[in-house]
């Protein structure tokens, strides 16, 4: 059992991260405000900075509540474990809402979005949760963060690269 | 032009093929299934070379917005997927009599298999999005995200797994390898690069054809 539980918590995480991420921009494809956003005065990066913090602020507010409800259900003892277990959870958070909030703008004007977005975004996003579920079973086992610091590494790296990424290249997603 | 390409590549595909099966001595101890080596190593550089070339023609595009440049990269991405799905078939023919198993999660199947399905996505993406300059736009993002991860996924899948299992067999280093497979490896990796060009040429000369038609 506890060699499923990293992997259980993540796919809770993911599946209401899709359903959240996905309608970043569903909002002003529904009520003609595309436009608007393309008005809109100053860099356009500043929108794609606000859409990922609105959709990182949500995300991490539903993990808490699942993490409490993890720990209720499953009967775990995470109130040691817990400055850990935050760690990983907003490192992994912030990769997988930076490719997610980039990859809403381009699906959402697609008529197959619901499908096309997690198509998109799941290959994109394995070594992201290749990363998040190894760290995760190492803190929950009680392991210090240094013996997983090069799986933290590579989430920060992902984190630099895929915000950079995403704050180059949104100009060109938002265009018309 | 593209022509001679063609002529040349299959003239270097038969060498390849005379290199690999006639030439080239078989394998001690895998017999002649390590033949298909001569097939299985120049598709998986074809695959790498072909996302290279989507990701330097992406970021072309977006600076440039040249639509040769979104043909090359759409072009490249197609050959790069069916090279990957080489890389693979002829992987799982091979790992059949030599590890008993079509497939097995180690660390190079699964991140080959990653790339496999990240640049479908990508081709999906192209075929979804009606309006061609937009499509263009948002597959050259999506061909520079893919590039960029690349490497990730490389070290996440290379960590998850090399840590538990040896590294896999599949590691012909120049320094073992006779000179003759040495040639006959190089022969074939010249074949395919020249049948990967011959490929995208086709296929942008294609592309060109239909975005002329449409207008």
């Amino acid at each position: 059992m506890a060699g499923t539980l990293p992997g259980l918590l993540w796919l809770g995480f993911i599946l209401s991260g899709l359903l959240g991420l996905g309608r970043t921009f569903v909002v002003e494809h529904e009520n003609d405000c595309w436009e608007a956003l393309l008005l809109a005065p100053g860099d356009k990066s500043a929108i794609y900075v606000g859409k990922l913090a609105g959709n990182l602020l949500l995300m991490l507010a539903v993990e808490a509540i699942l993490v409490v409800l993890f720990g209720l259900f499953f009967n775990l003892d995470l109130a040691g474990v817990l400055p850990g277990l935050a760690v990983v959870i907003v490192l992994g958070t912030v990769a997988f809402a930076a490719v997610g909030t980039l990859f809403a703008a381009m699906t959402a004007q697609v008529r197959a979005r619901e499908l096309l977005f997690p198509v998109l975004l799941l290959p994109v996003q394995a070594p992201v949760l290749l990363a998040t579920v190894k760290a995760t079973e190492a803190v929950l086992l009680g392991e210090p963060l240094g013996s997983v610091a090069h799986w933290l590494k590579l989430l920060a790296a992902a984190d630099v690269v895929y915000v950079a990424v995403g704050v180059l290249t949104f100009d060109f997603v938002l265009e018309g | 032009m593209v022509r001679v390409v063609g002529g040349v590549t299959l003239a270097a595909l038969a060498a390849g093929l005379v290199m690999g099966f006639g030439v080239a001595p078989r394998e001690a101890t895998q017999g002649n299934v390590q033949r298909i080596m001569y097939l299985h190593v120049p598709s998986v550089w074809v695959a790498y070379l072909a996302f290279a070339v989507v990701l330097a023609a992406s970021i072309a595009y977006l600076a440039r917005r040249a639509e040769a440049a979104d043909r090359l990269a759409h072009a490249s991405a197609e050959v790069g997927v069916l090279f990957t799905g080489l890389t693979i078939a002829t992987g799982s023919i091979w790992g059949k009599p030599t590890w008993g198993t079509w497939w097995t999660w180690d660390a190079r199947l699964t991140s080959v298999s990653i790339l496999f399905v990240m640049y479908l996505g990508y081709l999906l993406l192209r075929g979804m999005i009606e309006d061609r300059e937009r499509g263009a736009r948002y597959a050259a993002v999506l061909g520079i995200v893919a590039a960029f991860n690349i490497p990730l996924v490389h070290f996440s899948v290379y960590w998850w797994r090399t840590l538990h299992q040896p590294p896999s067999l599949m590691k012909p280093g120049p320094g073992t390898m006779p000179g003759i497979i040495v040639a006959a490896l190089l022969v074939n990796f010249v074949a395919f690069s020249l049948l990967y060009v011959y490929f995208v040429a086709k296929r942008v000369g294609l592309l060109r054809r239909e975005a002329e038609a449409a207008l």
